[in-house]
């Protein structure tokens, strides 16, 4: 995974509530044993419109989207950040996020931050005047280029695995004792836990 | 004395491996049911680090999303080549790693094969008191068990099988408390509907529901297979029911459940599993069996629930301007003026299958209400897959099959079919379907598809007259 402080850029500004992930990439894509090559059916349903948000010229290429409550709701495909990642997309702004979305997307290293309402309001209005947004991970805040400064949490685990750009496997493998030690203690406890095989 | 826990608090504290100061655990993982969609990826990340699966033992793998559901094999008996070649290049890589890996495989051409989350709790994979992964969010399902079960990304599905474990957030906890009898033609699916319906698709964001309540302890496994399922529609990451008589018996003797004193110790360790009697949940809301109708969704989320006697509403009763907003774009995507009577909507696609509603009970509710009846003219396609090869040959050993053609249904191989659309079972678009399936988004059961989530019963009564119907006129 690619380390990560900071995104600078246009901000789609959609504002969209409820997006689930069959919007985000629809499931005659899910048909890849790869991760990349998804970003062509990002979106597909909102971008078969002519003159649709994200493929108007200024928004071309923009590494942040704008969002409303409750983004990446639906099913548990990890393709809707790669094709987030695959379409340029780094970084999504919204007031919530479904669990398992934000986990995904922390996992590839796409950035999910939570704002209030109103900031995100503030920031699609700028947005959508051409400004350049900022978020700045090890700071912890999301900037604009017409002076909007608001402070986001993260979880500070997540923001070192980001800014170190760790793999997360690995990092678990360092408790390879801990997990043997669980292991024999079941199969001392509750050794009917091994599935009787047929 | 030692705090009252919930079922959920006591599975939890059981497998924690390591604690991190922020309060997030690394937990063991019992059980890891693998499909051909949300794996290729995964198994890929490992051969690229040079990793084994480090407990195939713990793992299951069956393939389900993208196997057509038309015959596997032709009058000689011959394997029929997969015509979609992405599918078949998909369901090709999941044969490979499973062979490289080391990893347990119930095929195509395997009777056992079926949805993964019919599959699990039939061959007895899915215990209480285990923690159960799969990549799929539908996995809620196997909480009907009392299984911490939930559905994982492919990062984490990569995770699981290099270590056995994941990184988790302790959850809230959710009571949905159900008390009463339900009333006649008012099934499991109705249940869960209406719940969605009252706490909105956001209402169990950050919990674990459990299911509990008088009507949910007189359901028998299978209706409440179908409750639990669909815990992720009310938001909520995992569902749960208290393990009791019931989940014993559906378990006792199936291939890969304990047997002898195995099986006498693991009863008496998921006998000690209930919630305590004054264990605290954060979040509690009752519900009333009596006020439960057959139900079916009217737009584009599952919150969108009326009873079957209903009328489509208008976008200005909603009190939530964002969802006014979203029942207009919802009305507009289904074909719907405001006001039409449920009963009046015309239905042209019929999909009884799906992970929710694909077991024995279920096309056994459906052929009761087919026995002797067809479909009405305007019905173009409908057709009845089942959950797994097994509850194929139990419906055909009962004659439930012939009950089905004869009404004008296809019977067909298991899989998750129409429900999601990724094999060739679609739904075509600007075309209606009443489906027993679990999600009626924009575009699930194909481009343009137009979803009404029923019950099984109430999917067979749409057939038969051609509209929405309440499933009580035929009872
Ligand atoms: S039947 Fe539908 S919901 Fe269930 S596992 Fe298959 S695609 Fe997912």
């Amino acid at each position: 995974m690619q380390a990560t402080r900071m995104i600078s850029g246009r901000a789609i500004p959609w504002g969209a509530k409820n997006i689930d992930t069959d919007i985000i990439i629809p499931a005659k894509w899910l048909k890849t044993v790869s991760r990349d090559g998804l970003g062509r059916g990002a979106f597909e349903s909102v971008r078969a419109v002519p003159g649709n948000i994200f493929d108007v010229p200024a928004n071309q290429g923009a590494p942040i989207l704008l969002a409303g409550d409750n983004f990446g709701c639906g099913s548990s495909r990890e393709h809707a950040a790669w094709a987030m990642l695959d379409m340029g997309l780094q970084a999504v702004i919204a007031p919530s996020f479904s669990d398992i979305f934000s986990g995904n997307a922390f996992k590839n290293g796409v950035l999910a931050v939570t704002l209030d309402e109103v900031h995100i309001a503030r920031l699609m209005a700028v947005a959508a005047d051409g400004a350049i947004i900022t978020i700045d991970l090890e700071n912890q805040v999301v900037t604009s280029d017409r002076q909007d400064r608001f402070a986001f949490a993260i979880d500070p685990f997540r923001k070192m695995c980001l800014m170190q750009g760790l793999d997360e496997i690995a990092l678990t493998l360092a408790a390879d004792d801990a997990i043997s030690v669980h292991e024999a203690r079941q199969a001392e406890d509750a050794p009917w836990l091994v599935p009787a095989q047929g | 004395m030692s705090k009252a826990r919930t079922l959920y608090e006591k599975i939890w504290d059981a497998h924690v491996v390591a604690r991190r100061d922020d309060g997030t655990c690394l937990i063991f993982i019992d059980r890891h049911l693998v499909h051909e969609v949300t794996s290729p990826q995964a198994f890929a990340g490992l051969a690229a680090n040079g990793r084994q699966v480090r407990r195939p033992d713990l793992t299951l793998a069956v393939p389900d999303h993208n196997l057509p559901t038309t015959p596997r094999v032709d009058a000689a008996g011959k394997p029929i080549p997969i015509a979609d070649a992405e599918s078949a290049a998909q369901l090709a890589t999941l044969e490979a790693n499973v062979r490289s890996f080391g990893v347990p495989y119930i095929g195509a051409h395997d009777v056992r094969q079926g949805i993964v989350h019919v599959v699990g709790p039939e061959q007895g994979f899915t215990l209480p008191g285990t923690t159960l992964v799969c990549g799929d969010s539908h996995t809620a399902a196997h909480g009907a068990l009392g299984a911490l079960a939930f559905g994982i990304g492919t990062s984490e599905v990569e995770h699981v099988l290099a270590t056995q474990t994941l990184w988790l957030a302790p959850s809230k906890t959710m009571a949905v408390v159900v008390e009463g009898a339900l009333a006649p033609g008012v099934t499991a699916k109705d249940v869960i509907l209406h719940i969605i319906g009252q706490i909105g698709t956001a209402g169990g964001t950050g919990h674990v529901i459990e299911f509990m309540g008088s009507t949910i302890r007189n359901m028998g496994m299978e209706e409440r297979l179908t409750i639990s399922n669909m815990a992720i529609e009310g938001g909520a990451r995992a569902g749960l029911i208290a393990p009791d008589a019931t989940s014993f018996a559906y378990l006792q003797g199936r291939p890969m459940a304990p047997k002898g004193a195995a099986w006498d110790a693991a009863v008496r360790h998921w006998q000690s599993l209930p919630s305590d009697a004054d264990a605290v949940f954060d979040k509690c809301v009752p519900i009333n069996a009596a006020d439960i109708a057959p139900s079916v969704t009217w737009g584009t989320s599952p919150e969108d629930v009326v009873p079957i006697t209903g009328h489509v509403p208008a976008p200005e009763s909603f009190a939530d301007p964002a969802k006014q907003d979203a029942a207009r774009a919802s009305l507009a995507y289904m074909g719907l003026n405001p006001g039409t009577a449920m009963q009046d909507i015309a239905i042209e696609n019929i999909f009884i299958g799906s992970c929710t509603n694909s077991r024995i009970e279920d096309l056994r509710a459906a052929a009761a209400i087919l026995r002797g009846r067809r479909k009405a003219e305007n019905v173009r396609w409908a057709i009845v897959v089942p959950g797994s090869g097994l509850v194929k040959a139990q419906a055909e050993a009962e004659g439930l099959d012939r009950i089905f053609t004869d009404a004008g249904f296809e019977w067909r191989e298991p899989g998750c079919s129409a429900c999601l659309g990724m094999n060739p079972d679609k739904v075509p678009a600007g075309e209606r379907c009443a489906s027993t399936s679990n999600r009626n988004f924009v575009g699930r059961q194909g481009p343009g598809s137009r979803t009404h989530l029923l019950s099984p019963a109430m999917a067979a009564a749409a057939a038969v007259r051609g509209r929405l119907t309440d499933v009580r006129e035929y009872l």
